[in-house]
């Protein structure tokens, strides 16, 4: 008898065939041109638009739907891919609802945005698809910049270096560049192997190499770059996986939500991929939206999303939290893990209620668990790096970091909200930045 | 229940919407669908002289501009008159109004400008039965190069005379179809009537060009690589059509001629400001083209709705209603002073009317940090182009000066009294008072 969302434990195949293609299909599926148009002319083209202002990127958001509504979809591209390079898998995952979005004043007005991200999308998938590549890069400078990390700061840092005439190399700890765009994003947010695609249209502007296997303390120090380089960049993200410190947390089906969403997303038969029947995912950001609602599609039977202070408090958007309860994943606040229970395996999860200043109530209660996620925020992993500000990498101003000639961005620099298009600014204001001192020591 | 039967020259229809003369009327089938709809009458597809009809392209015959949601907005055509046999319009025309002997059924016609020509269909066309005869003085393409349509409208002299070869040879009602393609319009409205048509009816088509393809560079429509002008009509001609309605109905020489409304028209909105403006009735195509024949059940509502409302009882007590409001420039009054008002409470601050009035006006419209908007009253001129602008009806309006205020830009005290142009001290023309 084939395995159903009934079967205990941790099993793969739950669903009937077919159900993972629907389950994980686009989130959003793509405007096609009459949609698009339609969106588009949706647009007032504001004066000193707010949807620009809220973008970490700066995109000239009315000018490129303007280019979209003439019937210039490339054009519209290249406006957006000025100013972020990843402007493509921005698209798909930022969260345009607590940026762009919900400053256009069509939203203020009518509670309807003009969808800037499915636009965008639009104009970078048309682009994308032409197989165009529209910069080219300034005439060589002579100067090498090593990037270190292939996540979103990376790739902007690298792109915008080599366009203006540097020599890049970047350097990954695993075999395949993308960073969280390939690793790290919810499946249904990416289809299509699009953070490979989008790398390889990326890398389309020549003078980088891709060095992939290393980082720092693996093969790399920073000393070492340092001599080897004009300039270092570090993209080195948040590798480290908080723990739960409770009792029990060893046993069997307790994960990181981060390397099940990695394994998910590098699973080319997403039907053997074992998920629980009873799945229990500890944190409120998107991490952990990903996994509760990625193990709800997987054919786990219950999800319960337990987050430890109110729903408000949640960084996960009022977005990520309508599409996890539309799965059908049950969120519970206010409650902190206490124990793991179960005899090498979890089979169960104790929690004691908490409220906003986490001052425990003495109530408890437990949930059957087969797996569990542990999502509880990541943290910086490498050795020699510059100063820290709290627990990341200080920075000042365009990604500075305490040692010369070394920049910083992305989710391991200081400052900034964890955000892919924030790490494509942070990556591409550095590579701005250390152009600047380049040149200027040159000059 | 607002009555909306209407009575145009004596020509009844159960209200005053009818089909005109083209392609949704070139046939019984459509024409009885039309009725079954609820119009009220129709303009047959254009008739010609007996013999071989004439024959259409065999590719596009219309091109279009869109607005949002590719909503049509203009449409062209270069369709001829009807390419059917003259007999087998007459023999539909015939049992059509012998059927819906209440609805109006008016034969437009063109023929070559001789008298016998006239005559002749003129004869065939009173067999029908039907109730009037509107000449096609209008069609710009196609027909106007063998020296008819529009070619005859052009030239007041052909208009008044073919109009009283009709009158003498038909005891039909005369309409007559107006080509807009002219520098003034009052001139053929004046050789109609001159020449004792009973009414005109206005506009016909508008010479245009659609578009070009960019890619073969070619004017749209296209036929194999090559495009003629054609005759532009819909939403987009509307207010070149109410103008030109206005321009006549408020010329005293015309002597108040009946007028048919025709232009746009696409509610019931459109038709009441043709009635307002002196229209006795509308004749409707490119709405019908766009959305088929039901969209008169929303003129017919729409238009009832607003009499009642407005305590009409019949469409006469419509008609002309805004004419006596039509003005010349020089006669409109220089002490109305407005001023600029923006309702902060519905204003969205998209910016628009800032950046309108910043880059393209005069400098009155001024924003925050925080993207409030306000009026500099010193600057604002109040003309208009901020609240056309802003996207959010009702949100900027025009806000009178009352007499006795000071109007800031000019320091002036707004004065109570009307004064105009005619009188103004700027005026080369003015004589001195002293």
């Amino acid at each position: 008898m084939p395995d159903t969302k009934l079967t205990p434990g941790i099993t793969a195949n739950r669903l009937p065939e077919g159900a993972y293609a629907d389950n994980f299909s686009d989130l959003h599926p793509p405007l096609d041109d009459h949609e698009a148009l339609v969106a588009a002319d949706r647009c007032y083209f504001c004066h000193d638009a707010p949807c620009t202002t809220a973008c970490p990127t700066d995109i000239d958001i009315p000018l490129f739907i303007r280019q979209i509504a003439t019937g210039t979809p490339e054009a519209a591209a290249k406006t957006i891919l000025t100013q972020n390079i990843l402007g493509g898998m921005c698209a798909r995952v930022c969260p345009t609802e607590t940026l762009c979005e919900e400053v256009c004043v069509r939203e203020v007005a009518e509670g309807k945005p003009v969808l800037i991200g499915q636009l965008q999308r639009y104009a970078t998938d048309t682009l994308m698809a032409a197989g165009t590549h529209p910069f080219t890069r300034a005439d060589a400078t002579g100067k090498r910049v090593a990037v270190v990390g292939a996540g979103p700061a990376g790739l902007a840092c690298a792109h915008r270096a080599a366009m203006l005439g540097h020599d890049v190399v970047i350097y990954d700890s695993r075999a395949k560049p993308g960073g969280l765009n390939e690793f790290g994003i919810a499946a249904y947010k990416s289809v299509d192997g699009f953070a490979q695609a989008e790398v390889d249209w990326l890398l389309q502007i020549g003078g980088i190499t891709v060095d992939a296997g290393k980082s720092l303390g693996e093969g790399l120090t920073l000393d070492q770059l340092q001599s080897d380089f004009d300039a270092v960049f570090l993209g080195i993200g948040l590798s480290g996986v908080n723990a739960l410190g409770v009792e029990g947390e060893d046993k069997s089906g307790v994960l990181d939500a981060v390397n099940f969403i990695a394994d998910l997303r590098q699973t080319t038969d997403l039907s053997k991929l074992p998920v629980g029947r009873d799945v229990v995912v500890i944190g409120g950001g998107m991490t952990a939206v990903d996994a509760a609602v990625q193990s709800k599609l997987l054919g786990a039977l219950n999800v319960s999303l337990v987050y430890r202070r109110g729903q408000d408090r949640m960084n996960a958007s009022q977005f990520e939290q309508d599409l996890a309860a539309s799965k059908g994943v049950r969120i519970i606040t206010n409650a902190s893990p206490t124990a793991v229970h179960g005899n090498g395996s979890v089979r169960e999860i104790e929690f004691e209620y908490t409220d906003d200043d986490l001052t425990p109530t003495g109530q408890t209660f437990r949930l059957a668990a087969d797996q569990v996620f542990k999502a509880i925020g990541q943290t910086l992993q490498g050795e020699g790096l510059p100063n820290l500000d709290g627990r990341k990498i200080a920075v000042t101003g365009a990604g500075r970091t305490s040692i010369a000639g070394v920049w910083a961005g992305g989710d391991c620099a200081s400052g900034g909200d964890d955000l892919t298009v924030t790490a494509v600014a942070e990556g591409r204001d550095a590579a701005m930045d250390i152009h600047t001192q380049l040149m200027g020591c040159a000059g | 229940m607002a009555d909306l039967t209407s009575n145009f020259i004596g020509i009844k229809s159960p209200n005053p919407f009818w089909l005109a003369s083209a392609p949704p009327t070139d046939k019984e089938y459509n024409v009885r669908r039309a009725f079954e709809a609820g119009w009220g009458g129709v303009v047959w597809k254009t008739l010609g002289e007996d013999g071989p009809p004439v024959v259409n392209v065999n590719g596009p015959r219309y091109g279009a501009i869109w607005g949002a949601d590719r909503r049509l907005l203009g449409l062209n055509n270069i369709e001829l008159i009807t390419d059917r046999p003259l007999q087998t319009n007459l023999d539909e025309m015939t049992r059509v109004k012998k059927d819906y002997p209440d609805h109006a059924v008016v034969a437009s016609l063109m023929v070559p400008v001789d008298e016998d020509s006239w005559k002749a269909i003129l004869g065939r066309v009173a067999e029908t039965g039907c109730d009037g005869v509107e000449l096609n003085f209008g069609c710009p393409h196609g027909m106007s190069e063998r020296g008819m349509g529009s070619a005859v409208g052009q030239v007041p002299e052909y208009v008044g005379q073919v109009a009283e070869w009709c009158k003498k040879h038909t005891d039909l009602p005369v309409i007559v179809k107006l080509t807009p393609n002219i520098t003034d319009i009052r001139k053929p409205a004046q050789a109609a009537k001159d020449g004792g048509a009973d009414a005109v009816s206005l506009i016909n088509t508008i010479n245009s060009i659609t578009g070009v393809n960019l890619d073969n560079f070619a004017p749209e429509p296209t036929i194999d690589g090559k495009g003629a002008h054609g005759g532009y009509c819909g939403p987009a001609v509307k207010p070149i059509a109410l103008n030109m309605v206005a321009e006549i109905a408020r010329t005293p020489g015309l002597g108040g001629i009946p007028i048919s409304g025709i232009g746009g028209v696409t509610t019931w909105r459109d038709a009441a400001e043709f009635m307002a403006l002196g229209a006795g009735n509308v004749q409707v195509c490119t709405a019908a083209m766009t959305y088929g024949f039901k969209i008169v059940q929303e003129m017919i509502s729409g238009l009832s709705e607003y009499m009642d409302e407005k305590g009409m009882t019949s469409t006469s007590e419509l008609v002309g209603r805004a004419v006596p409001n039509l003005s010349d420039w020089q006669h409109l009054n220089l002490n109305y002073v407005t001023k600029a008002r923006i309702n902060e409470d519905m204003c969205i601050k998209c910016g628009r009317c800032y950046a309108a009035c910043e880059d393209t006006s005069h400098q009155a419209i001024t924003m925050t940090e925080d993207r409030v908007f306000g009026v500099d009253d010193s600057e604002c001129v109040a003309c208009n182009l901020c609240v056309n602008v802003c996207p959010v009806e009702g949100c900027i309006t025009m806000e009178e000066l009352q007499p006795g205020m000071i109007d800031e830009r000019t320091g002036r005290e707004v004065e109570e009294d009307y004064a105009n142009w005619t009188s103004h001290p700027n005026n080369p023309g003015t004589c001195a008072a002293e």
